[in-house]
């Protein structure tokens, strides 16, 4: 049981990156890899200045910064110097590599016995597994409730509208290169919240916590997508939980596939193999995807 | 309203495939005008109204908007004053969007989208007050996505949107062009009622000479770039679709 309550602490741990993606591929329609890298950021920004000692709120506070500035790098590289979106990522992405080795100093950080977010608030005492549970599906529960206001907004509207028809949008008086860099930041800022998360979670901050994270933030958002299309839901709400809920379903398969006893080394494998049978079977089976 | 002066655009400038879409227009469109373009493909037309959109930045010379010269403004800061109907129905319109969202989006154009959130049932009433003049029955769809319309409702609605915020200069870029004649016809008769109730000031691109026969009061023929012909007053609105077909003899 507690294995599977893991899995669902680290679905939720991974909720940031999928509303990240959600934003960037489905709301802006850019392909942004950042991703690999903002999350790495947000997990050592998070262990370094939890050795320093600094409180939770200003951990949480550099880590969106720090994600939202490796964002608007993307942005920028990618409106004004009109490069295509998936280099100017994997550019940003790149040389996040040194700069997350620079911060963390070295290549593993651990962060065991370090009070961090999961130990700030005792709701469930005698369990702390369960009481990491509560407390990351209200701290999820927030940015989603953040992340769904601010797209019912006016704002909200002129950037879900950027990633439809460029030329309305702009036709109507939305500068879209600003909105482009906007929300690759706050893509990112979710993405580093996730690496924020994890780092604590697991208790280790790695220079190599974040290779092909994008995946998961893929197949999550994807496994959401699914159903939005399926049950064809324009509810901004239901679409963003819909994509938490996928973040969630992919970590329990992941979970699931360790329990019955498929090498540990094989993981990314059955990763991209689940990813790649959740976007091939709607184009299999119904002809309307 | 609008004045153009010596307007100039080249594509590809000094190389073999150079290109003179424009050669030192000057016009001068008035308060009220609605003004018709034709000309053969490649004339510059549609450069001309791009030009004046700001979805394109002259070579030479300047575009005035009410006494301000708008030649160095992006497309957006130009979109207060200016509103556009695309010759695509699926440019002008978000899509994935609700009917209602791209009408509050529309209705911000000229102002600020800031983090409140707009869409009061107020504002979702007006909405469908206007919508439902359109007699299309679309007033009680207002949360389908816009996507699921057809080309010609989608035009019809975008017209509407335009005037959902202060609106001075309406430019149709042949806006019936992907549609079938009888919604092109109902488009066009959208746009004209609009353009005289709101007083606007207008610039219809079309090919169709029955349609610059029929609407607009100032009529120019575009070729090589500059103003062949330029007919407007008593003698515009007498004009006939044969008499402009033989302005392409």
């Amino acid at each position: 049981m507690d294995f599977y309550i893991t899995a669902l602490i680290q679905g939720l741990c991974f909720g940031g990156i999928a509303l990240g993606i959600y934003l960037s591929m489905k709301i802006f329609n850019i392909p942004d890899i950042t991703t690999d890298g903002s999350y790495t950021l947000g997990g050592v920004v998070t262990g370094s200045l939890m050795t320093h000692h600094q409180s939770g709120f200003v951990i949480a506070l550099a880590v969106i910064v720090s994600g939202a500035i490796a964002g608007a790098l993307t942005g920028i590289i990618h409106t004004k110097l009109k490069i295509n979106a998936l280099l100017a990522g994997i550019l940003v992405m790149t040389a996040l590599y040194s700069v997350n080795l620079t911060i963390l100093g070295r290549s593993n950080l651990p962060l065991l016995g370090l009070p961090g977010l999961f130990m700030s608030i005792n709701f469930i005492a005698d369990n702390p597994n369960q009481n990491a549970l509560l407390i990351s599906l209200i701290f999820v529960a927030a940015i989603t409730l953040a992340i769904g206001y601010m797209l019912k907004t006016d704002f909200g509207i002129a950037m879900r509208a950027t990633g439809n028809s460029e030329a309305m949008v702009r036709a109507l008086g939305v500068n879209t290169d600003r909105m482009k860099i906007i929300g690759l930041a706050v893509a990112n800022a979710l993405t580093a919240l996730s690496g924020y998360l994890v780092a604590q979670q697991q208790g280790f901050a790695d220079i190599s916590m974040g290779i092909g994270i994008v995946i998961t933030g893929l197949g999550s958002v994807i496994i959401g997508e699914t159903v939005i299309n399926w049950l064809q839901i324009t509810s901004v709400w239901l679409s963003l939980t819909l994509v938490l809920a996928g973040a969630i379903v992919f970590q329990l398969v992941l979970a699931f596939t360790l329990s019955i006893g498929v090498d540990a080394n094989l993981l990314k494998l059955v990763t991209a193999a689940f990813v790649l049978v959740i976007v091939g079977l709607p184009r299999l089976t119904g002809r309307a995807a | 309203m609008i004045s153009i002066t010596g307007l100039k655009k080249t594509f590809n400038a000094g190389k073999p495939n150079e290109v003179i879409a424009l050669q030192a227009v000057d016009l001068e469109i008035k308060q009220g005008e609605y003004l018709v373009v034709i000309g053969s493909n490649g004339s510059g037309k549609s450069t001309l109204l791009n030009l004046i959109a700001g979805s394109m930045l002259p070579t030479g010379g300047s575009v005035n908007i009410e006494g301000n010269d708008v030649s160095k403004l992006a497309e957006y800061q130009r979109s207060k004053w200016i509103a556009r109907i695309f010759q695509n129905p699926l440019s002008g319109t978000a899509a994935d969007l609700s009917i209602i969202d791209n009408f509050r989006l529309a209705a911000l154009r000229t102002k600020s989208k800031n983090l409140i959130i707009g869409k009061t049932e107020q504002f979702k009433q007006l909405v469908k007050e206007r919508i439902a003049a359109l007699n299309m029955g679309l007033e009680n769809k207002l949360d389908q996505p816009i996507g699921t319309l057809s080309g010609g409702q989608r035009q019809a609605l975008t017209l509407l949107m335009s005037v959902m915020d202060e609106c001075k200069i309406l430019l149709l870029d042949e806006p019936t062009a992907a549609l079938d004649p009888r919604s092109a016809n109902n488009v066009l008769k959208i746009a004209d009622d609009l353009i005289k109730q709101y007083k606007l000031t207008a610039l219809l691109v079309t090919h169709n000479l029955r349609d610059a026969a029929v609407y607009g009061n100032r009529i120019i023929q575009m070729h090589e770039g500059q103003i062949l012909k330029d007919i407007s007053g008593a003698e515009k609105t007498h004009i006939q679709q044969n008499q402009l077909f033989e302005w392409f003899a």
